[in-house]
């Protein structure tokens, strides 16, 4: 092996690196600022309000004057507080929700790190989430905190199943567990047609491992209070705050990538190619932070009895017979992807 | 190269530093929580070797969900650990042997392979797919249904004996709970549901 100095051999790829993965999560940090605000102006047309219009023109500095006054605030620490893990949840959250954006190609070859198994990865990240809330809870001292992230725990771990049906079906379809590769395999169909049902399960499905409406059980307002952030305040609350924004588009973008297709046009043809792949991609994501939105927006809560019943009475039997039946469907027609 | 080894003996490092705190650690839940941290550490350990598949599979299925049950568990139940640790230097010895063997055994096998008393035996049964040219995915895939689907069948079958045991363990049917049937609430008509009285003025109903 050819001998590398320390600069061109470990420092510059370093330090490019470190390039990338700012370019991946500045952008990001800006655009969970503005869903925080789009979702406030969204709602508030759905309820016939304006919504925030005072900070800036038609409130566009919202979400940095609230950024400002959540950092000006003082931290407490509860008494009886487990300190190092209750500041250790919210930072966990945070960088949860950040490294999931690794593996997604933003666009063709696009991607900071385009390993083979992306799909699992991913599932592994999200699978993460849950230590955040449980370790909120627990350390927070307090009978609300605890008992959201207890909701938590069980909803986390029950959608979760359901979910790995999902993306098993679309493996089986695909052939690969490469993130680019699965976008690539939806140039001519994508995939939400063929498993439409599936579609719908998986987005379910997101909305409850983000915590969101109709599933937002461990933050239940009504209820808990807030659930697991109940005795959070100013940064530590800021940091659990982005990161369900960001877990949302992550979400988002996974959805995108395995049934919308990616960075791919609609129709392969002319006027839609002009125009670049990550627009796509991102007007895809920006669709699905709406549903989001529009979901949260229109439905009631979810009693816990019966999200546990959709979760492993409705959700998990369908998607195992779909995973079932795509196989046969594959191996009837010949249709199995060749490797 | 340095790079890896660097990235070898940090996680090397936390694991087992994590892994003596998982025993010595006071807090049950921080026991619990050094546990996952070195199951994290074992992940990024099977990444430099190059089974990424086996890695995520680990993170996923023993930290996503094995630990968060685990957790939930120890949080729920109020251990004192210190109590438990009494008869700590009373069991020592026998622990002790148990760990020692286990070592042995180890050593054993590891020093067959490098003799090559077992290797080769076990290289013709099962050749290995070049790594550059198949994702450790589509290897151990094809391994798993083709050479050893018997074998993988049977351990599938052993899980879910162990499910089913478990559940007939803890099912308990309780008398006098009100549970929502929704079968129920949906075969209900507006005929059964609702009745129009004829109320008398001052009657009542």
């Amino acid at each position: 092996m050819a001998e590398v100095g320390f600069w061109g051999g470990y420092a510059w790829p370093a330090l490019l690196i470190a390039l990338k993965v700012l370019a991946i999560v500045l952008p990001l940090l800006l655009i969970v600022a503005y869903v925080t605000l789009a979702e406030r102006k969204v709602m508030a047309a759905m309820q016939l309000r304006v919504g925030p219009n005072v900070v800036g023109p038609l409130g566009v500095w919202q979400s940095f004057a609230d950024a400002l006054k959540m950092v000006f605030k003082e931290t407490i620490l509860p008494t009886g507080a487990n300190r190092v893990v209750f500041l250790a949840a919210p930072a966990l959250m945070f960088t949860l929700a950040m490294i999931g954006w690794a593996v997604i190609p933003f666009d063709d070859g696009l991607v900071l790190s385009d390993i083979n198994v992306g799909v699992l990865y991913l599932f592994a990240i999200s699978s993460l989430g849950v230590y955040g809330i449980i370790m909120a809870g627990w350390a927070s001292n307090s009978r609300y905190a605890f008992l959201g992230a207890l909701r938590s725990a069980a909803q986390m771990v029950s959608y979760e199943v359901s979910a790995g049906f999902v993306i098993i079906t679309v493996l089986l379809a695909v052939g690969s567990l490469n993130l680019s590769d699965i976008v690539e395999a939806q140039r001519d169909l994508w995939l939400v047609i063929p498993l439409f049902p599936m579609f719908v399960i998986f987005f379910v499905s997101a909305l409850a491992e983000t915590n969101r409406h109709p599933f937002d059980l461990p933050e239940a307002e009504s209820e808990l209070v807030a659930g697991y952030q109940v005795e959070y305040s100013a940064l530590t609350f800021g940091l659990f705050f982005i990161g369900e924004y960001a877990n949302m588009c992550l979400m988002s973008a996974l959805t995108t990538i395995l049934f919308l297709g990616g960075w791919l046009a609609p129709f392969d043809v002319a006027p839609f190619t002009w125009i670049p792949g990550i627009v796509w991609f991102a007007l895809k994501i920006a669709l699905c932070l709406f549903v989001f939105v529009w979901v949260r927006a229109t439905l009631p809560r979810y009693r816990y009895d019966q999200l546990m019943r959709l979760g492993w009475k409705v959700f998990l039997p369908i998607s195992l017979f779909w995973v079932a039946l795509t196989a046969v469907v594959l191996v009837v027609f010949d249709w199995l992807p060749q490797t | 190269m340095i790079v890896q080894a660097i990235a070898f003996y940090a996680f090397a490092a936390v694991t087992l530093a994590a892994a003596v705190m998982v025993i010595a650690a006071r807090n049950p839940v921080h026991s619990v929580l050094f546990l996952i941290l070195a199951f994290f550490n074992s992940a990024g350990l099977m990444v430099l070797l190059g089974a990424e598949f086996l890695a995520m599979i680990l993170v996923i299925v023993y930290v996503g969900a094995v630990a968060v049950l685990f957790l939930f568990v120890v949080m729920m139940l109020d251990i004192n650990f210190a109590e438990l640790r009494q008869g700590f230097l009373q069991y020592l010895p026998i622990g002790g042997v148990i760990g020692l063997v286990l070592l042995a055994e180890l050593l054993l096998l590891l020093g067959s392979d490098a003799i090559g008393s077992i290797a080769p035996a076990v290289a013709s049964s099962a050749p290995t797919p070049p790594i550059n040219e198949v994702t450790n995915t589509a290897a151990l895939g094809e391994l798993l249904y083709t050479r050893y689907v018997y074998l993988f069948q049977a351990a599938g079958i052993v899980l879910l004996i162990a499910m089913v045991g478990a559940i007939v363990l803890t099912l308990r049917q309780r008398v006098g709970v009100r549970k929502q049937s929704v079968g129920k609430q949906l075969r209900r008509r507006r005929e059964a549901a609702v009745e129009l009285k004829k109320v008398v003025p001052r009657g009542g109903v």
